[in-house]
């Protein structure tokens, strides 16, 4: 029910990011928000900014110099040597700090792990709603934000309204929302904050920290191509043919659920509402039925290849290219043409 | 020790059902389970018992009904269980739940003895959230250590628990001291079946059933749909597309032909992946 603001929300405004990075390093999910928190910002009639948390001085204006070349108007800063590594005690403190000091309306933050670590302690802190996996974001006609995300699997969506508390917090996955075009030399301002909290009074300590890039990480959500298989491949042997294909694109594979149920794949490239949301240039689907919890994972992609027998197949709704074939078939066929085509051009450059 | 291990019961959701014309959910008759990512954070507890000694409650919010997913818990060799039920508590959003399952948190530790180590699943499978247990640690003042992968060390006379964690990039070992709230993550473990003992005892031992007021809740303006600030303003299916797939056909349909159309007319709506691919397939 929508009544009038308590009296001490009405001075908070603007929308402000979370800014997730790693030695310097922004997440791209990060970016993405600010590409999408620059729209509602505009709807408001607000600013944009960033929060950068960070261990050194440098890096944190080298991040805020990037966010404001991707629509922020402004960055938070906290640098402090105990920001180093993510700990949850030290980010939500400088975080639920600045929002208490410069009380922003809106803040995202990322659905990673450490976004969802975040935002959960942070809303519990300042006893506010966070609506969580959005996939879309909206301002709505009373000015409230509108965050409709999917629930039941996907099966539904839902708009959830946070009405009379402040900041309305909310989190989305990465590769929902389109990377921002990058503006050069567009500035913005900086405001530093300080942390107010000392390392000996952090109880949690990082004994170790193992970078995934030393192990086989599957970057799926960033890959330009995507390659993936379902059901109709029949057995794990078939799925090989998903893989050569994907070898001779360069693109990462990846698969529906019931493959990874069954040990086809490994769960790091399920692909889906319970697994990873993709966003490539090419998405090539070869005997996946295309249910909706499928579906929302994939549909950020700008054409999408569906290869199933049957014509009624539900991919073929959201599918932009269709071939109704035998994938076992296919697949080698349209592996061939690819890599005479590309070679061809290759010798021809 | 004494550790706790908070559990939902869900709609088996493979099994949920949407009403065709007015986009509700049909709960009657769905079966219910456990939130299957709880049973990473129970086997987890029983080990840590096995361990280091001392006993493993489980504690729901939930209607009446979610007695069933408890007396299952206590087939696993769980010792004990509670259910936090009230009629306040209806249409809970993860603050409300938090606030309420804080509540019986505090009571099991006045009643028996402090949990020194709360789990709780990564999320569940139909709020699917993962804010509930970041909000209990908040709440308690409990170190909070999220989609833990592995348990590396627990030393509960020095208060000290060191952990494996998921973090963004990498995996994160963490030191840090009792009480933690613990949210495991999936695959890390495999629920054990029980003795037979353990299901005798399941089907007749007593469950410790609270209401609001039991739990020592006195703000009731803290629970259910009056404590949440979130309100869902409406429930609708996704909306088909305008357009369906453009159908490639060939007048043969050899496969060779269908490939070769296919990627014409993939080029021909991208014309500048053709130029990336060229590029990569050319080589750095
Ligand atoms: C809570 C929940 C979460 C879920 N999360 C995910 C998720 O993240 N990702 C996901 O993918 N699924 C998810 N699912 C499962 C989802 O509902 C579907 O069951 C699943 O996507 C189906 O996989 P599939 O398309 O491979 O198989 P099927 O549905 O069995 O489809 C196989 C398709 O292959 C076609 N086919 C058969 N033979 C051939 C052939 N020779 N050549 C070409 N086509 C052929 C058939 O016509 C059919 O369309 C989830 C389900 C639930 C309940
Ligand atoms: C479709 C749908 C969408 C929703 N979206 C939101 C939203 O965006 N924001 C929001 O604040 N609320 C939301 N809710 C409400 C939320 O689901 C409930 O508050 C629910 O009680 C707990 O949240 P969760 O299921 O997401 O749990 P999660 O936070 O995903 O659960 C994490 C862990 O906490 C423990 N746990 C959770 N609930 C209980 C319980 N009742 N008893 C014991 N242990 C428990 C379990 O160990 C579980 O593994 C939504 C509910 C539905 C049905």
């Amino acid at each position: 029910t929508r009544k009038e603001l308590p009296e001490h929300f009405k001075a908070y405004k603007n929308v402000w990011v979370v800014i997730e990075s790693e030695m310097g390093a922004i997440h791209p999910v990060s970016l993405e928000l600010l590409g999408e928190g620059r729209k509602l910002a505009d709807k408001r009639g607000v600013e944009l900014a960033g929060v950068v948390l960070g261990s050194d001085r440098a890096t944190n204006a080298a991040v805020a110099a990037a966010i404001f070349e991707h629509g922020a108007d402004r960055a938070y800063i906290v640098a402090d040597p105990a920001l180093e590594h993510y700990r949850n005690e030290a980010y939500t403190k400088a975080v639920t700090d600045i929002v208490n000091t410069y009380k922003p309306e809106i803040l995202l933050l990322g659905a990673t792990n450490l976004g969802r670590d975040l935002a959960g302690s942070v809303a519990t802190t300042l006893l506010t709603g966070l609506t969580a996996d959005c996939t879309e974001l909206a301002i709505d006609e009373e000015g409230s934000l509108a965050a409709t995300r999917p629930t039941f699997g996907g099966s539904l969506l839902c708009t959830i309204l946070t009405l009379n508390y402040r900041p309305q917090m909310a989190t989305v996955r990465p590769r929902v929302f389109a990377l921002p075009a990058r503006e050069p030399g567009r500035t913005g301002q900086i405001i530093e904050h300080p942390l107010n909290l000392a390392e000996d009074d952090i109880i949690t300590k990082v004994v170790q920290f193992v970078a995934d890039r030393h192990s086989d990480e599957v970057q799926l959500a960033y890959a330009d191509i995507v390659v993936a298989g379902g059901l109709g491949l029949r057995s794990m042997e078939n799925f090989q043919l998903v893989k050569n294909l994907a070898a001779v694109l360069g693109a990462e594979y990846g698969g529906s659920r019931p493959l990874v149920q069954k040990g086809w794949i490994s769960s790091d490239r399920q692909i889906g509402q319970t697994g990873k949301t993709i966003r490539p240039k090419l998405y090539i689907a070869a005997g996946i039925s295309g249910a909706i919890q499928h579906r929302v994972g994939v549909e950020g992609a700008d054409t999408i290849l569906a290869i199933n027998t049957d014509p009624n197949a539900p991919i073929f709704q959201f599918a932009h290219l269709g071939v109704i074939a035998d994938a076992i078939e296919f697949l080698p066929a349209l592996t061939e043409v690819f890599r005479a085509r590309l070679a061809v051009n290759r010798l021809a450059s | 020790m004494h550790i706790v291990v908070c559990i939902k019961q869900v709609p088996d959701s493979a099994q949920i059902r949407v009403h065709p014309v007015t986009n509700t959910i049909m709960r009657q008759g769905v079966p219910t389970i456990i939130n299957p990512y709880d049973l990473f954070a129970v086997e987890e507890a029983l080990r840590m018992r096995d361990k280091v000694g001392g006993t493993v409650t489980v504690l729901t919010m939930g209607p009446q009904a979610a007695e069933d997913a408890l007396r299952r818990a206590l087939t696993f060799g769980v010792d004990r269980a509670v259910l936090l039920t009230d009629r306040a508590f209806a249409g809970s959003d993860t603050l409300a739940t938090s606030f309420a399952l804080a509540a019986a948190l505090s009571k099991i530790g006045r009643e028996f003895g402090e949990p020194r180590v709360v789990f709780t699943g990564k999320q569940t499978i139909d709020g699917d959230t993962a804010q509930v247990g970041p909000g209990i640690a908040k709440r308690l003042k409990l170190n909070q250590l999220t989609y833990v992968a592995k348990i590396v060390a627990i030393k509960p006379a020095e208060g000290e628990i060191v952990v494996e964690r998921r973090a963004e990039g990498g995996m994160q070992t963490l030191s840090t001291k009792l009480p933690v709230l613990i949210t495991m993550l999936e695959g890390t473990n495999e629920i054990r079946r029980g003795t037979i003992d353990d299901a005798l005892r399941a089907s007749r031992q007593e469950i410790v059933t609270w209401s609001a007021a039991d739990a020592g809740i006195t703000e009731v303006a803290k629970c259910g749909l009056k404590g949440s600030p979130t309100i869902v303003k409406k429930v609708f299916a996704p909306p088909p597309r305008a357009e369906k797939a453009l159908q490639i056909a060939t007048a043969d349909q050899s496969m060779e032909e269908l490939a070769e159309a296919t990627t014409k007319a993939i080029f021909k709506r991208r014309p500048k992946l053709e130029e990336d691919l060229i590029r990569f397939s050319a080589g750095p």
